[in-house]
């Protein structure tokens, strides 16, 4: 029983975090990592767990925006080296820097951005 | 600022902020829409494959350390591609315009969230050293 309902709980979550990643480009992580966490997965496998869902969802919306949206795929190529230096040392950094502290630095980040684009925008 | 410089930085951060779980999906995104003047949808586009090497990157180190649940993989893939379908769906009907404000929207919830969020309880036995202040 318990199994059956889980599978409901991921039909759920997967198209949750479907919906984001479509619309915004991003954000699946922000439904799947909590709710994965709510199903008694422990918060490194849920991490790891969540990209492992959000690739080929990832993928999936990239084939569509190719599709429907006209842009330069070469846009995107210069940020891929500095991203994958930076994946590199984030790994490295991740049990050396006080996560709480960085969680809330990020979330101030953020909050001054979306003023930003619902202000200036 | 050189742009080479700047595109080093904010690849470089976002790269870092999401490989700690902290919605590094995000930095690029808001860079190039909110201080690089990209639409909307191009952005997403252009984040999303970005996001691709690196999520493939950090999985190969995941699945090194069997860290990946396999369980939920496939019934979340399989509504998760549908979810998407529908999600890109809305993105076009809404325009870049109208779809800025809403990510300002979500990202705006998504911050608040991070700011409050209640410390983890750690599992193991309490260090008392800490508990005296």
């Amino acid at each position: 029983m318990v199994q059956v309902i889980k599978k409901y709980y991921y039909l759920i979550l997967g198209a949750a975090a479907g919906v984001l990643n479509g619309l915004f480009g991003s954000g699946g992580g922000v439904a799947v990592v909590p709710m994965l966490e709510k199903a008694d997965i422990k918060p490194q496998k849920a991490h790891a767990t969540s990209i492992a869902i959000i690739l080929p969802l990832s993928i999936v919306s990239v084939a569509f925006y190719l599709w429907k949206q006209n842009f330069d795929l070469m846009k995107a190529l210069v940020y891929i080296p500095g991203g994958l230096l930076g994946a590199v040392v984030g790994s490295l950094l991740l049990k050396k820097i006080p996560n709480d502290l960085l969680r809330r630095i990020f979330g101030v980040l953020i909050i001054l951005s979306s003023a930003r684009i619902l202000l200036f925008k | 600022m050189p742009d080479w410089l700047v595109i080093g930085l904010v690849s470089f951060f976002t790269g870092v902020t999401a490989s700690m779980g902290l919605g590094g999906g995000f930095v690029l995104l808001i860079y190039l829409t909110a201080f690089a003047g990209v639409p909307q949808l191009e952005a997403q586009g252009i984040n999303l494959i970005f996001f691709l090497p690196i999520a493939a990157l950090s999985l190969i180190f995941h699945a090194k350390n069997k860290l990946i649940e396999k369980q939920p993989l496939l019934p979340t893939i399989l509504t998760g591609v549908l979810g998407v379908a529908l999600g890109v769906f809305l993105a076009g009907v809404l325009g870049s315009k109208w779809l800025s404000k809403l990510f300002a929207l979500f990202i705006l919830f998504v911050g608040l969230r991070e700011l409050f969020h209640k410390k983890p309880r750690k599992k193991s036995a309490p260090d008392k050293s800490h508990e005296s202040a």
